[in-house]
Order: C-alpha cells, then structure tokens, then sequence
C-alpha cells in the first residue's frame, strides 16, 4: 500500500507551488525580447549551461558568498539548502530501489519511513554497504537539524553570525519560516515514533530516538506517530504555499536567475521581467542593512536594499524608500545574490517622480571649441574646487600634451545628476551637447577630473573615444616617463570615490600614482569597501544634519591612521570631506602637481 | 511734470491678492529646509546653468514665496540638477530636492 490520506497537505501543496512557478517563469519568457529569447534558446546549448550549472551549485546550495561574509552564516544556510537537496536526491534514490520503478508518486520518497519498515538491510546493500541509506539520510537530517539549531540561535544572537543588525520579517515571511523550522523536526519524530513503534526500520539516529520514546512515552503507538506524519505532511504543504508570498520565493527564482545571466540576459531599461526576477530573488538576508551608511551613520533604517525591495514586491513603496538612498553601490557589492539596487533604485526613480519637463534650448547657441588631442573635461563639481584643474592643466603643459580644456569657463553637466534623480530622458538633450563638442573636437581621448562625468561618459555616452579619469591618464604620463616626479614620502589615506572605485572599477590607477609620490597607509575600509564621503548626488533626500552624519563617519575610516594628508580623486568628495575634515584634503592631481620638480 | 522726481512701484509680495501660498505651503510641507535660506544669492553665483543663461534659483526663491507659478515654470526646468549649489549653501539647504518638490508642486497644484 503506498497511499494514505496525510500525504494529501503535501500534495497539494506541491501543485500550488508548481503552478505558480511554472506561470511566473511562462510570463517571464512572455516578456521578453527576441534577441534574450535567442540567448536563452542558445545558452542552453553552449558551454554556458555548465558554467551556470556550476554557479547554481556553488551559490544557491553551498552558499559559498555567505561563507565569506561570516562561516557560521554560510554554514547555516548551506545545511538548509544542500542538506535539503541531498535529502530529496538520496531520498529519491533509496525510494526508487524499494519500489523498483523508475517512476515513484512524488510523495513517496518523502514519506517512506512511513510506508517500509524494513528490519534488516536492503537486499542490494548486502552487496555494498549495508544499512547505507538508513544511515546517510539520518546524518543529512541530523546535518539540516544542526543548521536549524544555528537559525534559532541567530534570531538573538545575530552577531555572532556576523550580522550587527537583521531584517525585520513581515507576516507572510514569519509564517513561512517557522513552517520550515517544523518540517526538519517532524520529520524526525515522525520517522523516529515510527521506528519506535515498530521496534525497527530506523536508522543510528532514528531508531534510538525512537526507541527512547516508546519508552518514555508508554501511549507511543502507530496512532501518535500517524499523527506526527499528518504535521510534518502539513508543514510541508503550508510551506509551499507560501513560499511565492514569501522570502522563500528567493529559492527557485535565484536559480532562474543565475541561469538567465549566465546566458547573457541582462538587466536593461525598461524591460522589466528580469528586474522582477531580482526582486524575487531576494532573499531578505539583510547582509546590506550593515553595510548601509544611512543606518550605520544617521540611524535611518527603514529604506535599505532589502525593504526597498520587498516594498517593491509588496507594491508599497513610498517616496522616503525610493529618494532616501546615497546609491554610493555598497549594498549591491555585498549583496550575495548579486542584485543590482542602484539600478533598481534609480530606475524606480524614473516612474516613481512625476514627469518634470525641462528645458535646455539655451545650450542651443552654444559654440563648439575647434580641435586637439586630448580633451580634458574638469567637470561642473570640478569648478567648485579650482586646485584641480590648476593642477590638471600644470601636468598637462608639462608633459607636453595636446591639449583642450572643452569646460574651462563653464560646464555642460554631464547629465548623471539628472538621471540620478530619475531624470533619463531629461539627461539626454545634456548628453547630445556634451556628445557633440566631443566629436566636433576630433580628439582620441577624453580626461576627466570628475568620477561622476567619468562613469556617465562611459555608460551612457556611447563614444568611441578613450575615456579615462584623470588619474588613469596621469599614470600613463608617467609610465611613458612625459612627467617627472619627486616623491616626498607623506603618509596619505586614500579614499576611493563610488562611481571611480566600486562604481567604475578603478581602483589600481589612483593607488600606483599615490604610491609613486606619497605612502598610503592601511584603512579598515578601502577599495570597494570605501565608503561614501556623504555628498552624494544620489542622495536625493536628506537634512543636512543626516548628511554630516554620513560624511563624520565617512572620515572616521580616514583619521583613526597616522595619516598627514586626505587624498581623493574626486572634487565632489573633496568639498565634502573639507567640510568636516581637520586633515587637508586633495585630489591625486593636486598631488602629483605638487611632485613634479620645479626645473621642468 | 507727471514723472518729476521719484517712481514708486507697488510692492508685490505684500499685496495679498495676488499672493499665491498654496505652493510655498506644499513645498515648506516636503522639504522644510526651504525656510533656512537667507537668500545670500550663493547658489546662484555657482549655478551650472546660470553661466549659459539668465537663470537665478534665488528669484526661484522669491517666486516660489509670491506663488507666481507661471513664471516659476519656465525657470526651473533649466536647471540641470548638478548639485553645486548644495554644496556651497551656507546655511544648508537641501537644494536638489527642494527644486525636485518644487517640479511636484507645480504639477500638483493647478494655476
């Protein structure tokens, strides 16, 4: 007999969630355009699909980000997610050698306890390891078991999980997970009352866990653990009828995910399915939430990744969570599913303010500047901090290049502002501007101090020019032996601009050009783990008292060294941090002017 | 002899007919920092915009005060959002969102 009327919760259940899926992921491939559906069509048959594969096994079962966030974290999650995929394949396996069909009803596996009591081995094991299934399902319980303890324990001591702060779960989650935590116990007093009763059929773990409570329990019966198999069939069921209203969503969409990146699918305006697909596949994990300088620094902890995201899957997103965000890109570099919340916060930014018109048709009688080499663009935040460009056009003279300063009286700005305040389509009559005295100019590359205009020109320009920041391009001065220099050996703090450092990947050029002339000392948060200086643009939403908040703590990482000297790339973080910061501040550029031997 | 000696032009903000408050009501709601500024014309003399055209987000300032929304309109969409004003107010007013409400506003409140 292998049908009873428990096994009816998890049957259920498992349709409902079937269902759902298979309806998310049609509408999915619905939505998106012929050239996705031909990298999807095609990746399934590259290469590709292993690398995916191997992704999906590393990330969404070993958990191998979390690991490195905080072992006792990555260990956690791995024991719920690979102990559970072991359980079901060995399950599986076991199952379908009982019942020598290849085809089992999906119940089977998970209620087999239930319906084989076997008292000595199976017949094929006396052949290979006797008792191997009893035993390795036991341990893969008992392993899940030991990742539920620590999940227990995390709820009041996060810390030691390496999380200071957690997220704070809405219903339909808190319902979810307590509906997991039960399914792992149940399953063991289900399969271990069994046993008990039986005598035997259970496993190292089962069998005595059973036999001792036949003996505690002088009632324990058939009937007692019946009713232990209706509650675990239960947990189940409820568990997966929840799962696409909850956090857990994050499972089976994180794969789909992985899958569709690795194929080549990438996020892009305006095509909105994958963008879902992120937001699903939020784990709400909260590995952002400290790493945000909004809550470290000003206490504000409403509006991190995590609860923006979710009150985007909610669709309750109000103004504070779209506005109230530095998009400095710290969150999306921890975040272990690797989703893309600045974009995801800027283009919210698009349908969420209302459309502002703008008008621009002053820049119309503008002339363009006739040609050179090299073009140098200081940038509009640039003007606000002189020494920069001073110190650009001195270097500039001095290795002899070519050179047109496009912005030397007053800036077009780039345009990245406006798109960071979900301006896109606004942005765009600055871009044709700036676009067209760059080509009218005929130059081979385009310099520029700002880290803001260098990552707009990069991305939304489209030019096919050499774009580079400045300190790329004075490093290659230098390299090409065109500028001479004098260390004078001060021990400097580095700070990493957003859009330069984890915005833009550079992050080598400006510490070989730094090291050349001074010595920069060691941070506790450096590279792409700098933080924001607090003044940026992407905040649109802030007192002044928030935002000193931010820059304090920001300077904070710079001063606990012996630093003499606060070295940035950056105009826009230069002006802020001068505000606040009792060492002077410079930009590389200043620096490297500053070194170059007063003879040449 | 009729225009011997002084002009005397009626001064607008006081006349209470013509003073709109709906707007600068909707807009101190959202960002207050727009009661701070003092009106020292910082943010105009480093205005990005400024520099190409007649362009002065302390008129803005006085606009905005009076309700003159059809004006107003035309002004504000030629700022291009580079946040230089923010930085060089010294009374910090959050300038990039108070030309954000500002947009919101207008397009809130009818004329």
């Amino acid at each position: 007999m292998t049908f009873n009327l428990f096994v009816l919760p998890f049957i259920l259940g498992l349709i409902f969630l079937i269902y759902i899926l298979v309806k998310k992921n049609r509408n999915w491939i619905h939505a998106m355009d012929p050239i996705d559906r031909k990298k999807l069509k095609v990746g399934f048959r590259s290469p590709k699909l292993i690398l995916a594969i191997k992704e999906i096994f590393f990330e969404s079962l070993l958990h191998r980000k979390m690991y490195r966030k905080n072992p006792l974290l990555g260990y956690m999650h791995m024991s719920f997610a690979f102990g559970w995929f072991l359980l079901i394949l060995a399950g599986n396996m076991e199952s379908r050698i009982y019942s020598g069909l290849w085809i089992n009803p999906p119940y089977y596996p998970i209620f087999l306890k239930f319906f084989i009591h076997d008292k000595n081995v199976l017949p094929f094991e006396i052949f290979t390891v006797p008792g191997f299934f009893k035993f390795s399902m036991d341990l893969l319980l008992m392993f899940i078991l030991s990742g539920l303890v620590l999940a227990i324990i995390k709820r009041s001591h996060s810390r030691w999980f390496g999380l200071k702060k957690t997220t704070q779960h809405q219903f339909t989650d808190k319902v979810a997970m307590i509906c997991l935590w039960m399914i792992f116990p149940l399953r063991l007093l289900a399969e271990s009352m069994t046993a008990g009763a039986y005598g035997y059929g259970g496993g190292f773990v089962t069998q005595h866990v059973g036999n001792v409570l036949a003996f505690l329990w002088p009632l324990s019966d058939k009937d007692i653990a019946y009713s232990f198999w209706w509650m675990y069939s239960l947990s189940l069921g409820i568990f997966f009828v929840t799962l696409p209203y909850s956090r857990y969503m994050h499972i089976p969409t994180e794969v789909m995910l992985i899958l569709y990146r690795n194929f080549g699918v990438t996020l892009k305006n305006p095509q909105a399915f994958i963008s879902e697909m992120e937001v699903l596949s939020c784990p709400r994990c909260g590995v952002c939430i400290d790493v945000c300088q909004m809550n470290t620094a000003a206490g504000i902890n409403d509006i991190q990744a995590v609860y923006f995201l979710q009150s985007i899957r909610n669709q309750q997103v109000v103004d504070e969570l779209v506005t109230r965000c530095l998009v400095c890109g710290r969150c999306q570099e921890v975040c272990p599913v690797g989703i893309h919340t600045d974009f995801q916060r800027i283009t919210l930014r698009e349908s969420f303010l209302q459309p502002q018109k703008q008008d621009f048709s002053y820049l119309d009688k503008e002339e363009n500047s006739p040609g050179a080499e090299v073009i140098y663009f200081a940038g509009c935040m640039s003007h606000l901090t002189p020494a920069i460009p001073i110190a650009m056009k001195k270097i500039l003279d001095v290795a002899g290049v070519n050179f047109l300063f496009l912005d030397n009286d007053r800036s077009v700005c780039c345009g990245r502002p406006m798109m960071l305040a979900g301006k896109r389509e606004q942005a765009s009559k600055l871009i044709e501007k700036n676009k067209k005295s760059i080509s009218v100019s005929g130059a081979t590359s385009l310099v520029t101090s700002c880290p803001i205009c260098f990552r707009m020109f990069r991305e939304e320009y489209g030019l096919d020019i050499r774009i580079l920041h400045h300190t790329q391009f004075i490093l290659e001065l230098v390299k090409k032996g065109r500028l001479p220099l004098q260390a004078y050996f001060r021990k400097v703090a580095y700070h990493d601009p957003c859009d330069l450092g984890r915005g833009s990947g550079i992050l080598d050029e400006p510490r070989e050009l730094v090291r050349k002339i001074a010595d920069p000392v060691a941070l506790a948060q450096e590279g792409k783990d700098a933080p924001c200086c607090g003044g940026s643009l992407g905040l649109l939403n802030a007192d002044n008292d928030e935002r000193d908040l931010i820059i304090k703590d920001a300077l904070a990482n710079y001063l606990s060294g012996d630093a003499e000297l606060l070295v940035t790339a950056c105009p826009l973080c230069k002006k802020t941090f001068a505000k606040h910061s009792p060492l002077e501040v410079v930009d590389v550029a200043e620096l490297v002017a500053g070194a170059i031997p007063k003879a040449s | 002899m009729k225009s011997f000696g002084y002009t005397i032009s009626k001064d607008r903000q006081i006349d209470y007919d013509n003073n709109d408050r709906r707007l600068v009501d909707y807009i101190e709601a959202i960002e207050p920092s727009i009661l701070i500024c003092m009106e020292c014309g910082s943010c105009t003399a480093t205005c990005s915009a400024g520099h190409f055209t007649e362009f002065s987000i302390r008129r803005l300032h006085t606009l905005v005060q009076r309700g003159e929304t059809r004006h107003l309109r035309k002004e504000i969409e030629k700022c291009m959002l580079c946040g230089k004003c923010q930085l060089v107010c010294p009374r910090g007013v959050n300038l990039r969102n108070l030309i954000l409400t500002i947009h919101q506003a207008l397009e809130k409140i009818a004329e």
